[in-house]
């Protein structure tokens, strides 16, 4: 019996090994790599490869790199919230008012922007609140406004909408998904206790909810802080963000230790924040993702 | 609540709905209000080899990132659903990591590697970092395909006679094709949509993301990329629709119900 386990573990191991080994090659090594990189430095081409903490030293000694990490949490931040707050409604009429026949259809609708170019979309925000703009040119036309509002374009409000534009279905499929695993007795069992509709969805509904909640706040979270297209194309000067940064160091000051220290240090930072929020989350509202 | 996710959909294919709008718009500006009706900027797209070429290398790269990570994701999903290893769950969960990694810590980290072994960059490069990504995304489509067989099936095919071999190609390659398509379309579809690894490793050879990137720095040529742009998005909702349709189909076959959806 013994055997047929080891025997059955062996085979699984063999079977993951292609996949797990492509992983380690192509994520595991280069992430070690990076952190390397960031202790060492570079003079246009050449690479000293001593040790050194200098790259951490100036991060965080010149006011640009933590004014861009402060600029890419916040942004990331205000993303989540507005995100997590809009989807929520719609992954809930999915969940409880929609006819289960029909609720892959609207997944299916609300995933199809998704998968179009992101490019593209982050473009098409750019040409809808630009100057000349959809937005705009169409209030100038209707005549509600006589010359184009501009803060709506190349500063952080522009980055915030097309942001959480881009990850709606990101934050909507977890809340969905959570929302199907409650049991509809439960709410049943409460509203027959006495509890009225806004009670039961605050008591029951919500802290049963919170798994998704929670998933919908890191998927969104964590990929926003490395986004570089659109505060690159809507942002404007006061809109970049530290991907930017760091691509500008490999790419353009031809600085990679610098752009690797920067990579490091906006990971641990995202690392630091999602793990607090989890554990205040297990803390206070005893969720278990 | 109704009315608010009808407004929700709206929100999230308001700027898709213009790119059409705009590529039959006879202007050279992309504003309202709209100047009447043209195919001119469909007409000059096969015209312009740099963007005909990068075509084929999209195409190129997508085709050998969706045979690969759907291939390593055959593998992943497999061990993942029938076998219990050491180590399974660390396994998986590195695997599975660049779904939530941004992608230009992908992207950097592999440049940095490349360059340093020497190795010049390329469509190769582009594709690793491609398969990379695409491999979480193929494993959850698989996950469900390989959930939905009854293992008394492949049992009985051994009982029977047949091989470890002959049982996979015979039992279990029809029963997962659907998820299997599902998975090289996805997997396709991605890469030929994705930026920024393509924008750090593609080097002299362009993806199509990547020549878009470079042409909107010119307002004159906006008209041939909302047309560009028009096909793209067609292309990818059909790939999508058809993936969405064996999907589901896989899952009615194994007597599943249809709900949820990709991810």
């Amino acid at each position: 019996m013994a055997d047929d386990v080891s025997h059955n573990s062996r085979r699984g191991l063999l079977l993951v090994s292609p996949p797990f080994l492509t992983t380690l090659v192509l994520l595991a090594g280069p992430l070690g790599a990076i952190i390397l990189f960031s202790f060492w430095t570079q003079d246009y081409l050449t690479l000293n490869t001593d040790f050194t903490i200098k790259n951490y030293v100036e991060a965080a000694q010149d006011p640009i790199y933590g004014l861009l990490l402060g600029r890419s949490l916040l942004v990331a931040g205000a993303v989540t919230l507005l995100t997590v707050i809009t989807a929520f409604p719609v992954a809930y009429f999915i969940s409880f008012h929609v006819k289960p026949s029909r609720k892959s259809l609207w997944l299916f609708l609300i995933t199809i922007p998704f998968w179009t170019s992101y490019l593209i979309r982050v473009f098409l925000w750019k040409v809808v609140l630009g100057f000349n703009g959809v937005i705009n040119s169409g209030l100038i036309e209707v005549g509600i406004i006589d010359a184009p509002i501009t803060f709506i374009l190349y500063n952080l409000n522009a980055v915030i909408i097309t942001l959480a534009h881009a990850f709606a279905p990101f934050a909507i499929l977890p809340i969905f998904v959570a929302l199907e695993k409650i049991d509809r007795a439960l709410l049943e069992a409460s509203r027959d206790l006495g509890e009225t509709r806004v009670a039961t969805f605050f008591r029951v509904t919500l802290p049963l909810a919170m798994p998704g909640l929670v998933a919908a706040t890191l998927i969104v979270f964590i990929p926003v802080i490395g986004d570089y297209i659109t505060p690159r194309l809507v942002g404007g000067p006061g809109g970049l963000m530290i991907a930017n940064m760091i691509q500008t160091q490999f790419l353009k000051l031809n600085n990679a230790p610098m752009g690797a220290a920067l990579a490091v240090i906006s990971m641990v930072a995202v690392t630091v924040i999602a793990t607090l929020f989890v554990w205040l989350n297990r803390r206070f509202l005893k969720v278990r993702s | 609540m109704r009315a608010y996710t009808w407004a929700y959909l709206i929100f999230l294919y308001a700027p898709i709905v213009l790119l059409p709008l705009f590529a039959f718009n006879d202007s050279t500006t992309i504003a309202f209000p709209l100047q009447g009706f043209t195919t001119k900027w469909f007409v000059q797209l096969p015209t312009i080899p740099a963007l005909t070429s990068s075509v084929w290398t999209s195409v190129k790269i997508a085709s050998i990132t969706a045979v690969l990570s759907t291939i390593l994701g055959v593998c992943a999903a497999r061990a993942a659903v029938r076998y219990r290893f050491i180590g399974k769950r660390p396994i998986m969960g590195l695997i599975m990591l660049p779904l939530v990694l941004p992608e230009i810590i992908v992207a950097v980290s592999l440049l940095v590697v490349f360059l340093q072994l020497g190795l010049s960059i390329g469509s190769w490069s582009v594709i690793a970092g491609h398969t990379l990504i695409c491999m979480p995304f193929a494993i959850s489509i698989l996950n469900s395909s390989f959930q939905n067989i009854d293992p008394a099936l492949e049992e009985a095919s051994l009982d029977l006679g047949e091989t470890r071999v002959s049982t996979f190609y015979r039992v279990t390659l029809p029963l997962i094709w659907p998820g299997l398509i599902a998975s090289l379309l996805i997997s396709f579809t991605i890469s030929l949509d994705e930026f920024i690894i393509a924008f750090f490793l593609s080097s002299t050879e362009p993806t199509l993301p990547v020549y878009l990137w470079s042409q909107l720095r010119f307002p004159t040529k906006l008209p041939v990329v909302m047309a560009l742009g028009t096909l793209l998005v067609c292309l990818s909702i059909l790939l999508l629709a058809l993936a969405e349709t064996l999907r589901r189909r896989g899952l009615r076959k194994a007597g599943q119900s249809t709900e949820g959806g990709f991810l």
